[in-house]
């Protein structure tokens, strides 16, 4: 014998296997389902701030001496898509190396922050920003202009980085 | 000769009106569709085209025109074309005999407010008309040369077939009890009672079939997206989908547009069927035919939102369930629904 005992049909009631009861149960839920909060976000108007521990685009931290980076190259080492292109250079500062050219081809990047954890100086790390628009393919390479940012505005990441890293 | 002449330009004109309200009313519906939708999934909805979005529609009509017409190469191209024409032919044809109000004189001359007046079988005819209109989807299904599109073919015929019965009995009660075919006549009959009164399980016979009779969910087989891609419009892109897409939509308003005339009192008032007369309109005036025409599009309106809302509570049938609710289900219950009636009327004649 193979009867199947005991289904959900068996074990529905008259009035649920009417179907129509239960349906405007349904309908009533969705009913009140109408007048409840949207969890849209009105996108150009509203933005969203990510938290600290957002992984953004890539950027390089710019302190009260000026770069941070001393062009070791190990971001570049490490990156596996292969985005970052570092030359040293040399200089009279204490520090005596300093990038003459850093860039990043922000089509490349894939996000995953090890550039950031393998930085020996805090020099690079993930930024907030993910809004990343392109005209064109050369515009997505940022130069080195384009990636120093501020200190104020990373200690976020930073913060975060201190704390978990 | 000059009556005749009249008679035309009198017809073209409604037929112009006709229309285009029609068209104007799948698109408003559409945007309704999206925003209803919306809200029941704690969206907001389309809200960027013009004032709340309600520019939505033109631009998404504009998107088709701008699309390309693709034809698949192994496809018949004469069917294939000739397929959303027959959808949209039929569903605007439908709306020849639906009366939105009462005649009106203008001039002297007694003016009905039906494209088709004085139709005495309009209610087989909507009957006749919503039949072909499944030779669209077929012809559409077949003639795509696709198995997505086929099967949605299919699927929309043997509905059609189960639920058409059922449909086509549920209004035989109505025909019953209001003594004749005419649509006019049957809102007329419906001043103190509507239909509803007397018949409320033809009425649900009848929502229920008509569900299935416009492919609305839960009865949306044919076009099924998670199983068919797109069901019997799989193949076609541009304004040749917008045609389907648009009769699915008049068809819709048909459905609504016939329960309120067969079951919800047509242009009646609900309760205060008097109020015209105490607004001081008087039987005839552009002015009641106006009041009448907007408390048959008030309930149209209402029960649009119903169709859109089961749309976006209830889940697709399966295909065996389906054939189950419409032979073992809704058949019996429609001829049972006769069968009483038949009997009620006859014991208040003796």
């Amino acid at each position: 014998m193979n009867i199947q005992q005991n289904t959900e049909a068996q074990r529905m009631s008259f009035w649920e296997r009417l179907y129509l009861p239960e349906i405007v149960r349904g309908l009533s839920i969705t009913f009140r389902q109408m007048f409840k909060p949207k969890f849209t976000r009105q996108y150009p108007e509203e933005r969203w701030e990510p938290l600290g521990s957002y992984r953004g685009y890539p950027v390089l931290v710019l302190d009260e001496d000026g770069e941070r980076c001393v062009a070791c190259g190990l971001c570049s080492r490490v990156c596996p898509a292969l985005a970052i292109e570092v030359q040293a250079g040399e200089t009279e500062r204490e520090k005596e190396r300093y990038p003459v050219k850093f860039e990043i081809n922000m089509l490349r990047c894939i996000y995953c922050g090890f550039c950031e954890e393998v930085c020996p100086e805090e020099a690079i790390v993930m930024s907030k920003g993910y809004e990343l628009v392109f005209e064109d393919r050369e515009a997505a390479i940022f130069s080195k202009e384009q990636l120093l940012v501020p200190i104020e505005q990373l200690q976020d990441r930073l913060e975060f980085l201190r704390r978990y890293k | 000769m000059g009556e005749l002449v009249a008679h035309i330009v009198v017809a073209g004109l409604k037929v112009v009106i006709v229309v285009n309200s029609v068209l104007l009313a799948a698109a408003t519906l559409v945007y309704v569709e999206r925003r209803v939708a919306a809200w029941i999934q704690d969206r907001i909805g389309p809200n960027r085209v013009g004032p709340f979005g309600l520019l939505q529609p033109l631009a998404d009509v504009l998107k088709l025109y701008f699309k390309e017409d693709l034809v698949p190469a192994l496809a018949d191209r004469a069917y294939h074309r000739l397929a959303p024409l027959i959808s949209i032919a039929v569903a605007l044809s439908l709306y020849a005999v639906i009366p939105i109000a009462d005649a009106v004189n203008i001039g002297g001359e007694r003016i009905p407010l039906v494209v088709a007046p004085g139709i005495n079988v309009g209610l087989l005819y909507v009957l006749a008309m919503t039949s072909i209109g499944v030779y669209g989807i077929v012809l559409a299904g077949w003639a795509s040369n696709n198995k997505y599109s086929l099967l949605g073919g299919l699927r929309s015929s043997a509905q059609m077939i189960s639920y058409e019965l059922a449909l086509g009995l549920s209004i035989v009660g109505v025909v019953m009890v209001a003594g004749t075919l005419d649509l006019v006549e049957i809102v007329n009959r419906q001043q103190h009672v509507w239909h509803i009164v007397y018949q409320p399980l033809g009425f649900l016979l009848f929502l229920v079939a008509s569900f299935a009779e416009t492919n609305r969910a839960p009865f949306d087989l044919p076009e099924a997206e998670p199983e068919l891609v797109g069901g019997y419009h799989t193949e076609y892109s541009g304004m040749k989908f917008g045609l389907f897409f648009l009769a699915e939509y008049s068809n819709m308003v048909v459905a609504a547009l016939m329960m309120v005339t067969l079951f919800l009192g047509g242009w009646h008032v609900p309760f205060v069927p008097e109020l015209p007369q105490w607004l001081g309109l008087r039987e005839g005036s552009i002015g009641l035919a106006l009041f009448q025409a907007g408390v048959t599009l008030s309930k149209t309106a209402l029960l649009l939102f119903l169709f859109v809302w089961v749309r976006w509570t209830v889940p697709r049938f399966r295909y065996d369930q389906l054939m189950r609710l419409g032979w073992r289900v809704l058949l019996p219950l429609a001829l049972l629904n006769i069968v009483v009636t038949g009997a009620v009327l006859l014991l208040l004649q003796s």
